[in-house]
């Protein structure tokens, strides 16, 4: 069943083309992510099928709805979006960044209700200790969690994450992937996720896109997407695919011509 | 699957969190409550003090038995205006206190409030810890507009109401530039700060061009009423104030939630369903009309709209819920307290209030500032 369905999307800023015939199918509970060089189009991506950006041409359908018919509010209760770097944040608590989630669902007061989802979504990311700090105080790889966990707290069916773990340290990097591969599963959220680390693209992935200069260059399972031939004809990288645990692993050798 | 033991443990600690986030808005209406009960006592001990002799407990006598006289002969207010009403059934003492010390009072609170919410409304939707009322290019509009009217005597609305509709219509002026910039070149921050600073330059210098050829005397009563002054409060010029204010914070209000969301950044705003750019807009006009509306009696009275969300923000956070409301009385009693330290710092001198606010506030500030433990921006 398909949950979200991108048609034919083209979009271009100031005659650039930025993205050109994107064609997606996701599922629920599926976790698609997109890899891709720099400046391939993976932020434009997610920015215009949460429709941050509008695309010139193509439609977006959300359980067979047109998110264009959509108001923000109505698909703000269904799709949340992570942006990439932490922008400076007026001066708000931990808590209060996360009850922003409840936005769409609330008109002015936020009831008990709305408490015990910020609780829980807290909960779930492990940051309750952080509730009342001020959120500019925190490391990156908090704040990230807190923004997480505000996407969460709008009851999201899709999820869209853009290099959710760019600024994390190992550790961190696992524990935020495992939480998202949980919740995709459990509350049967799909989620697609813009990512630069192949290795984690191919581990948690259920299907990656490939992108290159804008277009879909490949589309499948990691290990069919994740070949020596398709990286070093996108990014330019001459590398080892190694199977571990029926996943590729990528081990980069050196940097050549694309041909 | 949890253990019993595990879920008594996240219950307890969820109770704990709920417990703090409860006493942590406990703590924001207590201020909210205290700078009410502080704009009471300001305006308690501002009543008392003045050039003219009257005992404290005068004062009080004066206020307490005006109110029946007032409430009796309303039918000769509204026939005949509140001067006759004052020099015919009042004594001179009385007058002193209704009709001088009083609206004088309340102008400041009024002007306090609106011009500290303005402040509070500005600097959440340009994310920006500079803005204030005036960010727009407001008050340099004001001033142009007062300026015409002073010196040339030429205006919008002749009589008595010259300087007052040159300045509101003129402080409006900047902000209509600005959305039509915006409409062109979308409605970020940075449009609309940038597009004040270049009005505030070019009114100023308009401003100042006028001063130049004037005689001496317009000239420095123009430059004046730019500094603000509480002075030409009276009780005709209340109502549409008070009007101004109930009509624009109401919407303000409203909107706080969404202020809040858009402090997080245009794109995670937009993705939580706020139209951004909209809101702005909506805001800025709003916030502007608060502004104009009360400058145009006041003159631009600077430092409360800037200063008073950051005060205000330093003890109970950003919420704009609750900072709206808080500033908002806050700025009411700060700029009450200044005025009274105006009119009584040097004896017999009435100073305006805007000098009080410059100087002795921006003191205060940059004090709190050079103290302050925690970065809170």
């Amino acid at each position: 069943m398909v949950r979200l369905k991108v048609k034919d999307m083209e979009f271009n800023y100031a005659s650039v083309h930025v993205l050109k015939d994107i064609r997606i199918e996701l599922a629920a509970s599926e976790m698609l992510s997109v890899i891709g060089p720099n400046g391939a189009g993976k932020s434009t991506l997610l920015r215009c099928i949460d429709r941050i950006l509008s695309p010139q041409k193509g439609c977006i359908l959300l359980d067979g709805q047109d998110i264009k018919k959509m108001s923000r509010m109505e698909l703000a209760k269904k799709m949340g979006y992570i942006p990439q770097s932490a922008t400076q944040v007026f001066p708000a608590t931990v808590f209060d960044v996360v009850l922003m989630g409840r936005r769409p669902h609330i008109g002015w007061r936020s009831g008990e209700e709305d408490t015990e989802k910020v609780l829980e979504t807290l909960q779930m990311l492990n940051i309750e200790d952080l509730s009342m700090r001020d959120i500019n105080e925190l490391s990156g790889g908090q704040q990230q969690k807190v923004f997480i966990a505000c996407a969460l707290t709008q009851e999201p069916d899709v999820l869209l994450l853009d290099e959710p773990t760019s600024n994390l340290d190992i550790r961190h990097q696992l524990e935020v992937m495992d939480i998202i591969k949980n919740i995709v599963r459990e509350k049967k959220i799909s989620a697609i996720m813009a990512i630069h680390d192949l290795n984690l693209a191919a581990r948690y992935a259920d299907r990656i896109i490939m992108m290159n200069s804008g277009k879909i260059f490949s589309v499948g399972d990691p290990v069919s997407v994740l070949t020596p031939d398709n990286i070093k004809k996108v990014y330019g990288v001459e590398a080892e695919v190694i199977d571990k645990r029926g996943r590729p692993h990528i081990v980069p050798i050196r940097a050549v011509s694309k041909k | 699957m949890t253990s019993s033991t595990e879920t008594s443990g996240t219950g307890t600690k969820r109770a704990e969190i709920k417990e703090q986030y409860k006493k942590f808005i406990g703590r924001k209406i207590l201020f909210i409550l205290f700078s009410l009960i502080l704009i009471f006592i300001i305006a308690g001990i501002s009543a008392t003090l003045g050039s003219y002799p009257i005992t404290v407990i005068e004062v009080y006598s004066i206020l307490w038995h005006g109110v029946p006289k007032i409430v009796q002969n309303t039918a000769f207010i509204i026939s005949h205006g509140f001067k006759e009403f004052f020099d015919t059934f009042f004594t001179t003492e009385e007058i002193v206190v209704w009709n001088l010390r009083l609206p004088r009072i309340l102008m400041g609170i009024l002007a306090g409030i609106g011009l500290a919410i303005a402040g509070t409304m500005m600097q959440g939707i340009l994310r920006n810890p500079l803005a204030s009322p005036f960010t727009l290019g407001i008050s340099s509009g004001a001033g142009f507009g007062a300026a015409l009217a002073i010196i040339l005597g030429t205006g919008f609305v002749a009589g008595e109401y010259l300087v007052v509709g040159n300045a509101f219509i003129f402080a409006l002026i900047p902000t209509f530039i600005i959305l039509g910039l915006a409409r062109y070149k979308r409605a970020t921050p940075e449009t609309m700060i940038l597009g004040g600073i270049a009005l505030f330059y070019i009114f100023s210098g308009l401003m100042a061009l006028l001063m130049f050829f004037s005689e001496a005397e317009p000239a420095i009563e123009a430059y004046f009423w730019m500094i603000g002054s509480l002075g030409r409060a009276s009780w005709d010029n209340l109502l549409p104030a008070s009007i101004v204010l109930v009509g624009c914070v109401i919407p303000l209000m409203w909107k706080a939630w969404d202020i809040n969301v858009m402090g997080a950044g245009d794109e995670r705003a937009k993705s939580l369903g706020v139209n951004v750019e909209r809101t702005r807009i909506f805001i800025m006009i709003i916030a502007s009309l608060l502004t104009a509306g009360i400058i145009c009696f006041t003159g631009c009275i600077g430092f409360i709209g800037l200063v008073a969300p950051h005060m205000c923000r330093m003890v109970i956070g950003g919420d704009n819920r609750f900072l709206i409301p808080a500033a908002g009385l806050f700025g009411g009693a700060l700029l009450l307290g200044a005025d009274t330290i105006a009119r009584t710092i040097i004896p017999g001198v009435i100073l305006p209030v805007g000098l009080v606010t410059y100087i002795l506030g921006g003191t205060l500030f940059f004090y709190l500032l050079a103290r302050r433990r925690r970065e809170y921006w």
